[in-house]
């Protein structure tokens, strides 16, 4: 598993990735209420605003990781926001992209960095 | 920016594991490890204890309950003069403009007039009261108090416990009342829909008080996250947002608040600031109207949301001053101000959200019906 600055975890599913956010960044949002979550087939680029997730507290934009195209998207999660505070690393996922770039997901931390780096 | 101040009860707070934010210039406690959710379902469901010592609390004194009465009632449009001895009623101070500058709760106890304000107001609602009144009544800071408010349909089982003579009181009956071997002015009152009680005690008697309330297993720690969502599904205005210097009380849907005596034609009519004003508006209608606003779909519509009357084209029409989700609607819930011609309950209108406009419905406000001891 690799984790962004932003508090998104990735996770190599055969030719995938696949992405959420982690046990951290649920924790700082509070109760998670609404997700709006990318159409599947929708060609997206690192850092791009693709999905929004909502809190009791505030609205954040959860950005592409990496370049590719999102083929798959959670769309139970739609119904059950919740899950996102449950379950952030396992059923909460968002969303499966098909990399462009692979060697793009060597720039980002492994768990023991990203412990290091929430401190 | 000034050192944070801390409440009586910052210890507790801290003990408890809550998240401690700036809030109007004091320490205070957004929520605790429960989360707003819980701690919002848990309060409509039993009790909740909210830490509210931030809020100004005033003693006005002069020659008579009448004669500081009479002297309130230049400031406020509300019947101060025909409160009836240990009543509580809500107020608010109006400006020149007939916008409002506060909103604020005050109690007749007897002898003298007992005023809670806003905590980002406090001092100018302090030097208003003080230019206004003083030396005929003298306007006395309580400093040495806390303030806490006790919420929910279990709140008078807990507080009874503690002092059976609470069960008597009935909605914005206030009373001095010993609670745990503290002498407690209580009032059975609230900014959350619910039941419940808003109690003064003394700063040094705080701490054992609200561990012997939160000893009782109805009772739970509820921080400001969840005390906003509670107000805003009972359709309660948070001053700076859904009521400020610029909102007339007739706008904001507070006309209930002016008593008949003080309206025109009222035997004390007028005389207070913005009094033409607030008779035009009363006269003639007013272009915009506060209203309870469901949006229809999941995501929620904070404040600054524009409004439109129609799902393209078109200016805005009025914008949420409220919003966020509502966890016993189990939806998002916002209020906001609409034009008079959109704001009947039904009517469609439609949130700017991310770019997108969607359907949110005028809707009968509070939006969770309260849950007062009439």
């Amino acid at each position: 598993m690799k984790f962004t600055e932003e508090h998104e975890w990735l996770r190599v599913e055969d030719d995938l990735v696949v992405v959420g956010i982690t046990a951290h960044a649920s924790e700082q949002l509070g109760d998670v209420v609404f997700i709006e979550l990318p159409e599947a087939g929708t060609e997206v680029t690192k850092d791009e605003e693709v999905c929004v997730i909502e809190s009791v507290k505030a609205a954040s934009d959860i950005l592409a990781p990496i370049d590719g195209e999102i083929v798959e998207v959670n769309e139970p999660l739609v119904e059950d926001p919740g899950k996102v505070n449950e379950d952030p690393t396992g059923d909460a996922w968002f969303f499966k992209i098909k990399a462009a770039d692979p060697s793009q997901m060597d720039d980002y931390m492994d768990e023991a960095a990203y412990n290091k780096f929430i401190g | 920016m000034g050192e944070l101040l801390r409440t009586p009860l910052f210890d507790l707070h801290v003990e408890l594991g809550a998240k401690m934010v700036p809030f109007a210039g004091y320490e205070m406690s957004v929520q605790y490890p429960l989360g707003v959710m819980k701690e919002h379902l848990h309060t409509r469901a039993s009790a909740g204890l909210f830490d509210v010592s931030h809020m100004g609390q005033v003693i006005l004194r002069g020659e008579s309950y009448e004669a500081v009465a009479t002297a309130f009632e230049t400031l406020v449009p509300m019947d101060v003069l025909g409160l009836g001895a240990e009543r509580q009623r809500y107020g608010l101070f109006t400006n020149d403009a007939g916008g409002i500058d506060d909103d604020l709760m005050f109690a007749n106890r007897g002898d003298h007039l007992f005023v809670v304000v806003n905590a980002a107001c406090k001092d100018a609602d302090i030097a208003r009261m003080k230019t206004a009144l003083e030396p005929d009544v003298s306007v006395e800071v309580i400093e040495d108090r806390a303030l806490v408010a006790l919420q929910g349909p279990a709140a008078e089982t807990a507080l009874a416990r503690l002092n059976p003579v609470v069960a008597e009181m009935s909605f914005m009956d206030v009373a001095t009342v010993t609670l745990n071997g503290a002498e407690c002015w209580v009032s059975r009152s609230g900014y959350t829909g619910e039941d419940g009680y808003e109690i003064s005690v003394p700063a040094a008697e705080a701490d054992a008080l609200c561990r012997a309330l939160l000893g009782m297993d109805e009772v739970e720690a509820i921080g400001l996250g969840a005390r906003d969502s509670l107000r805003l599904e009972g359709g309660l205005c948070l001053y700076g947002n859904d009521i400020d210097a610029t909102t007339s009380p007739i706008e904001a849907g507070l006309i209930w608040a002016i008593q008949k005596v003080r309206r025109a034609g009222g035997d004390r009519a007028g005389g207070f600031p913005g009094a033409s004003r607030v008779f035009g508006d009363l006269a003639e209608g007013v272009a915009r109207k506060r209203v309870g606003l469901a949006p229809q779909g999941r995501a929620p519509m904070r404040a600054g949301t524009q409004l439109f009357a129609a799902a393209e084209g078109g200016d805005p029409i009025g914008e949420v001053t409220s919003g966020g989700f509502g966890p016993t609607l189990e939806g998002p819930v916002a209020m906001g101000y609409v034009g008079s011609a959109q704001a009947a309950v039904g009517t469609e209108v439609f949130g700017e959200v991310r770019g997108k406009r969607l359907p949110v419905m005028v809707a009968k406000m509070p939006l969770v019906p309260a849950n007062f001891k009439r």
